[in-house]
């Protein structure tokens, strides 16, 4: 390792920094190897060898820098109470949503819970907007009326933002559903909690996937902790790639963005294929539940520390591109330090957003349709109109 | 058809009614016209065709058409139209919207294959294939969630329960995930599901399947719900709530799927924002909706016998209230009767006469009175049952203690 370094250090001397830049757009193929191998029910797991470019993983690093800045600033935003109400954070977990979108495109539909601030990111969301609706303001991407826990993005096939546990995961069914009935080459991705894994309604939804053979992928995010209650304590079978029984499974090393992509690729054409099957992704939060849940109670730190040392995603990408030449250490922290920038300045962008008008109150009630205009329960007055 | 019994001094408020081949598009001022309006004598049984029906105002020329349970244009429905039973009109709206429109499916528990539990999908997988008439498992959280999911997409499903009851299963995605998406997304999403099934008090089906599912859901924000009483409004409100690009639930009757009525050849839609008025009056308004119509219609028998003209609005929305229609009604007659399935703790009837009062406060002569279901879960034995829900024997006397 520490002969590489000094290479790298060796040929910055020799070519002047214009020439090294190049690399960052470099797309010709690598094959890494994933660090841990696929566990698999009921099919064949992808092969280890994940095919990716430099300039892919360059991203890969970015992007998840950018999401974990975010998260962060999510934190001391909350902090300083210009955020409200619930605020769940996906720090740890950036590798999930940056690993899938390199498998799919944009006419993939994605659904998930309430942690999904990075998944917005992940669909093309911008910081802006993801910090204004945290800020409760106009240009927030759902006006200001959603909330940290309802963030979408129709364009980009991204129907949110779920408060209500395991809600989500009959509606993803149903996105499936749509994409099998206009015959599109489409699937969905359901994503859902540990902890959500024990609703009913998860094998309800499961049950129909399978029987009509919809192109659902459902992925489990096991983070360990349903909140408090770690996962030996709240499913008798933690084997959650396993539980869907019939339906195929696969587990995944959620903290490698380049298995998380393996899997997803691999997912998409089993799901167009075969219908339905489960990912499990092992993947760690740092914070709590959410903001109000100081994460300690129910784990030591030490636990929290040793996965950040150990598996932390970001770190991972870092030690990819640094042994394989892809960018040097400096290159690197710049990076990070025009993340940060650009995360501040959409915070600061965000915090100059107005507040929605009183009128948006009763806006975006119903649709106005057939020519008929929907006054609510009391028609007499009409100086409110929901349009 | 509605349009031309709402005459009673009615400007519109509303714009006018954009459907393409309306029968009759908007509401016209028929203030000294003579209204005919004929009524059927509704029987407590909802599976007899109703006979004939008789003239109930002094005013209206005398005419006997047979099995008409609401007021139809005089010159034409003697002639044209099809006479059907109302699960049939169902039907047909429900087919005549997934011709035209290839985003309409079906999804519920026994739909497809077996036809529907009440017919009302009978022949539609076989005309249309498997994929746009679902036959789901059991499992109404599910299948719910996935019509909502389907519609954010663009589908247009209709969601039956088989009884509304099932419903409460999937309470947490009608409310949270049908009522709120459009508002919370931004109104990015539209969710433009139908849900319906049948409800209300059968004949001795016991506590859980004859529950009045309308009480629980009306608090929902950003739903619109109806409720159907005749063939007539039955297929109009089918068709009107598949078109609307809210989600729309569809209140029907299990009781009142054998009702028969001449409905017109030519394609309509009901407002499903109307109320409907099925008998002007000038004593005393009569607000009710779905088969307490019917017991509304024995009692206005009687009562028309002893001298009274009261004036019966079939509120057919119930989310939102058309407070408009029931507004001039009250204007006119000062005295509200309400009578309605719901039980009495927490129904349409209580949030009804909450709303007459607020807005209408000045013109009652006597304060709303609430005729609803008793506050028990319905029991099986036949009698008991007939005590729970309201018979036209109360009604009448409502009406002579109201108009004192």
């Amino acid at each position: 390792m520490a002969l590489s370094r000094l290479s790298l250090r060796s040929t910055t001397f020799l070519k002047p920094s214009s020439l090294r830049r190049h690399v960052t757009t470099d797309t010709t193929p690598i094959t890494i190897e994933t660090a841990a191998p696929f566990t698999s029910h009921q099919c064949d797991p992808p092969s280890r060898s994940v095919e990716t470019s430099s300039a892919e993983i360059l991203s890969f690093f970015r992007d998840m820098a950018r999401m974990r800045r975010m998260e962060i600033a999510a934190d001391s935003l909350y902090k300083s109470k210009l955020i409200r109400g619930f605020c769940h954070l996906y720090d740890g977990q950036e590798a999930l949503a940056v690993g899938m979108e390199a498998a799919i495109t944009k006419k993939d539909a994605i659904i998930t819970s309430y942690r999904d601030h990075c998944t917005f990111l992940g669909r093309g969301g911008e910081l802006v907007d993801a910090f204004s609706e945290l800020m409760g303001r106009m240009r927030g991407c759902s006006n200001g009326k959603g909330g940290s826990m309802h963030f979408y993005k129709k364009d980009a096939c991204f129907y949110g933002g779920h408060g209500i546990v395991g809600a989500q995961i009959p509606l993803g069914c149903g996105l499936a559903f749509a994409q099998k009935y206009s015959k599109e080459e489409n699937v969905s991705f359901v994503l859902y909690g540990d902890g959500a894994a024990n609703q009913g309604q998860l094998f309800e939804a499961l049950n129909i996937a399978a029987l009509w053979d919809l192109p659902a992928i459902l992925v489990c995010e096991n983070n360990h902790y349903g909140m408090g209650t770690a996962t030996w304590r709240s499913a008798k079978s933690p084997a959650y790639f396993k539980r869907g029984d019939y339906v195929p499974g696969l587990k995944v090393d959620g903290m490698d963005v380049l298995a998380v992509k393996q899997a997803c690729k691999f997912a998409k054409e089993h799901a167009l294929k075969n219908g339905p099957i489960i990912l499990e992704m092992d993947t760690y939060r740092y914070h709590g539940h959410s903001m109000s849940d100081p994460g300690s109670t129910y784990r030591t730190r030490d636990e929290v520390s040793g996965v950040r040392q150990v598996r932390d995603p970001i770190e991972r990408a870092r030690k990819l591109l640094l042994s394989h030449d892809i960018a040097t250490e400096k290159e690197l922290k710049d990076m990070e330090k025009e993340v940060r920038k650009e995360v501040d300045d959409a915070v600061a962008q965000a915090k100059e957003s107005p507040v929605p008008e009183a009128s948006e109150l009763f806006t975006n009630m119903y649709v106005k349709d057939c020519g008929v205009e929907s006054f609510g329960a009391d028609r007499k007055e009409l100086k409110v109109t929901l349009a | 058809m509605s349009a031309i019994i709402h005459g009673a001094g009615a400007a519109t408020a509303l714009t006018t009614f954009h459907s393409k081949k309306l029968v009759a598009r908007s509401r016209t001022n028929l203030p000294g016209r003579s209204k005919r309006c004929i009524v059927a004598s509704g029987s407590d049984d909802g599976s007899k065709s109703f006979g004939s029906s008789s003239s109930l105002s002094l005013r209206h020329s005398h005419k006997l058409i047979p099995n008409n349970a609401v007021a139809t244009k005089v010159d034409t429905s003697a002639t044209t139209g099809h006479e059907l039973l109302l699960f049939e009109a169902l039907q047909e709206g429900l087919e005549e919207e997934m011709d035209r429109d290839p985003h309409v499916c079906v999804m519920g528990e026994d739909v497809g294959h077996y036809g529907g539990s009440y017919k009302v999908t009978k022949g539609l997988a076989d005309k249309f294939g498997d994929l746009r008439v679902l036959d789901t498992p059991i499992c109404e959280n599910a299948f719910t969630g996935m019509g909502i999911g389907a519609a954010m997409t663009g589908l247009r499903p209709v969601i039956e329960g088989m009884n509304m009851g099932f419903l409460l299963l999937a309470f947490n995605q009608i409310s949270n995930n049908c009522g709120m998406l459009h508002y919370t997304s931004g109104g990015q999403f539209t969710i433009p599901v139908v849900i319906r099934g049948p409800g209300g008090v059968g004949r001795q089906l016991g506590a859980e399947h004859s529950q009045r599912l309308e009480s629980y859901f009306q608090s929902i924000p950003g739903i619109q719900m109806v409720a159907c009483s005749t063939p007539y409004n039955a297929k109009g409100l089918m068709k009107a709530a598949i078109r609307s690009e809210n989600p729309v639930i569809l209140f029907e009757h299990v009781l009142l799927y054998n009702l028969k009525e001449k409905i017109p050849d030519e394609e309509y839609i009901c407002n499903l924002e109307e109320a409907e008025m099925v008998r002007p009056g000038e004593h005393i308004t009569i607000l009710t909706y779905s088969r307490m119509r019917y017991h509304v219609m024995q009692a206005a028998k009687i009562l028309v016998n002893k001298g009274y003209d009261p004036e019966v609005i079939d509120i057919r929305s119930l989310k939102p209230f058309d407070l408009y229609t029931i507004g001039n009604s009250v204007k006119k007659t000062h005295r509200v009767l309400i009578v309605e399935e719901c039980m009495r703790t927490g129904g349409i009837g209580a949030s009804l006469t909450a709303a007459i009062n607020e807005n209408f406060h000045d013109y009652l002569d006597a304060p709303v009175m609430c005729l609803s279901s008793q506050d028990v879960p319905t029991p099986y034995a036949g009698t008991l049952e007939e005590w729970t829900v309201v018979q036209p024997a109360q009604i009448v006397t409502a009406v002579e203690q109201l108009c004192q």
